[in-house]
């Protein structure tokens, strides 16, 4: 099943309403409680991280029994340094950003930290591609 | 079929219910259904919060409680009071007055559920020290926030705090203590008075704990309604000194909002009324909100003052429990002198009792235990969304267009319960006059359907 939401970019106020609509729909769908919690972590962390840096992007959601996949695309200034922006701690986020409790740099870390397999392609200028992968868990 | 899992206070009186679908469409978890002109409760989704007994207008929905007159069947009948049974009377009647009246009306033994609150503190703060990780720690005082957890927020059950409430504490000490003493266990009556249908059913069928040490639970309007008209009519001057130590003011203040908030270290935060709980846990659970180490969790505003059984006005008892806290006099002078047997003499066996077992989810939402075919469910509800107007008018008698579609899915509704889409069928003709109004019938009840009624009266002159 493909799911889509789009985010608009310094929209903190509606930052987190694809991970709860995300949250709900894996409820209906029976995924274990605890693999509900690492994704919609990682997909809140991915949905901050496009609000606060990027102009607007856009969020797919793929779910089938053995794994979800989200892939946020957004069209902003990139990551000129993937490396440095996963260190834990690490941010570009404008004191602006910072006030409003965002940007503390842990949102890449914790995505790594919550899913199976993480992607992320960057161009400067044009935008950034994320791909997380969540193995769901099978009894 | 699924199993039923909890036990409820919340009944329906199917003779004076008009399926109006107030309780439907104000029950935060679209636990109840139209049919036949009545209201009907889901088992699993209920919560007991009592919503929908607030809400009813025409009083169709009760609070399932013990007999009063079974207190008479023991030799020492206890009635345990919480701290806010105080509030629900005027003023000018004193605290003593209160509990003696208790006494008159037939009990022989009144304890304040808030002794057992110290050790209970204690308990709390231990399991808090012992247990790091399940932060942000949510307290499991208020029952109806335990199940909804457990139904609406499974990811969030490990973080409830397992610890018995202030209630099962003193009873525990109680049956102990008169055990202790040599007293048969069938000659104790310990009989909670409630102000609220979640705790009925939390003793009825406990969380997390094998059995409960309450005999019984009787409403908290009933005793208030007795106590009073005894105070009316009955002789001031004889009052019997009640029978119980003196409440610290954490122990008076505990059952208010903030009541438990106040007395732990760290970042801890009050949230009263249930809407207001269900949108801050949206929130947690997505991680959105860090850093907090304890919540306390109520689902009447007001916590306890607000139980949907007290009769006083919520705001005037909780300036009242406010004064009790503050005046240490009225401790000493009119409340009730120490007596010689205490809970703290069992305060090493209640503190090693306190603790409830493993907490598990119990989730309503999902569609199906197997996910292929919860996605195929889920399939089929967004086809049928894709012809319901999204008014969510309830006259399908289900609480909005998501949850008739749902039921559909699951085998618990017809397409042809919503009403736009009658319009539609009829249009076409592939429903008749008579269908639908078979239908209808089985929502509202043979009565609404009744178009004569209509015709004979108010229509009549358009005819």
């Amino acid at each position: 099943m493909q799911f889509e939401f789009n985010i608009e970019g310094g929209d903190f106020t509606n930052a987190g309403t694809a991970s709860s609509q995300v949250k709900k729909i894996l409820k209906q769908l029976n995924v274990l409680p605890t693999d509900i919690k690492r994704i919609v972590v990682s997909l809140y962390e991915a949905e901050v991280n496009v609000v606060a840096h990027a102009y607007r992007g856009n969020i797919l959601v793929e779910i089938s029994p053995e794994k979800v996949v989200l892939i946020l695309t957004d069209e902003g200034p990139g990551i000129p340094d993937i490396s440095q922006a996963m260190q834990s701690g690490y941010s570009t986020a404008s004191p602006h950003v910072r006030e409003m409790g965002f940007g503390a740099g842990m949102g890449l870390p914790n995505i790594q930290k919550n899913a199976d397999d993480l992607k992320i392609e960057s161009e400067v200028g044009k935008g950034t591609r994320l791909e997380i992968i969540i193995n769901l868990y099978k009894p | 079929m699924e199993q039923k899992f909890f036990h409820h206070a919340l009944k329906v009186l199917e003779n004076i219910c008009i399926g109006c679908t107030h309780c439907m469409t104000v029950c935060p978890t679209e636990a109840i259904r139209v049919k036949n002109g009545t209201a009907h409760i889901i088992d699993n989704r209920c919560v007991d919060c009592g919503k929908c007994f607030r809400h009813c207008p025409v009083k169709a929905i009760i609070i399932d409680h013990d007999d009063f007159n079974r207190i008479f069947k023991f030799k020492h009948r206890i009635a345990l009071v919480p701290s806010v049974i105080i509030g629900q009377f005027p003023e000018e009647i004193t605290t003593r007055q209160i509990y003696s009246q208790l006494y008159e009306i037939g009990f022989n033994k009144v304890v304040e559920v808030e002794q057992g609150v110290e050790i209970l503190h204690e308990a709390m703060s231990k399991y808090m020290i012992e247990n790091p990780d399940n932060k942000p720690h949510i307290s499991a005082f208020c029952p109806a926030i335990v199940r909804l957890i457990q139904v609406k927020f499974p990811t969030l059950v490990d973080n409830l705090i397992r610890v018995k409430p202030p209630l099962d504490i003193t009873a525990g000490y109680l049956r102990k203590m008169l055990i202790e003493k040599g007293e048969a266990t069938e000659d104790i009556g310990i009989f909670y008075v409630t102000p609220c249908a979640a705790k009925i059913a939390a003793i009825k069928s406990p969380v997390g704990e094998e059995t409960s040490s309450i005999t019984g639970v009787i409403n908290m309007d009933l005793i208030f309604n007795k106590v009073y008209r005894s105070i009316k009519t009955g002789k001031k001057d004889h009052c019997v000194v009640p029978d119980s130590q003196p409440l610290k003011s954490r122990g008076v203040l505990w059952s208010l909002t903030h009541g438990e908030a106040d007395e732990f270290e760290g970042r801890c935060l009050a949230i009263d009324e249930i809407h207001n709980v269900i949108e801050f846990l949206e929130k947690l659970e997505n991680d959105e909100i860090q850093g907090v180490d304890f919540l306390e969790l109520r689902a009447c505003d007001q916590s306890c003052a607000g139980g949907v059984l007290a009769s006083g006005n919520r705001f005037l008892t909780v300036e009242r429990l406010r004064k009790r806290a503050n005046s240490s006099e009225e401790q000493q002078n009119d409340t009730i002198p120490p007596r010689s047997e205490s809970i703290n003499d069992y305060h090493d066996k209640l503190l090693n009792d306190s603790s409830i077992s493993i907490i598990t989810p119990r989730s309503m939402l999902k569609l199906d235990e197997d996910m292929g075919e919860a996605m195929r469910k889920m399939d089929n509800v967004n086809q049928l969304m894709k012809c319901f107007p999204r008014i969510d008018c309830g006259a399908c008698g289900t609480p909005n267009c998501q949850a008739l579609a749902t039921d559909i899915v699951q085998g618990n509704g017809k397409i042809e319960q919503c009403f736009y889409i009658q319009h539609l069928m009829r249009d076409r003709d592939v429903l008749d006059a008579r269908e639908t109004s078979r239908i209808n019938g089985e929502i509202w009840g043979p009565d609404k359907i009744d178009t004569d009624r209509c015709f004979n009266t108010y229509l009549k002159n358009d005819d």
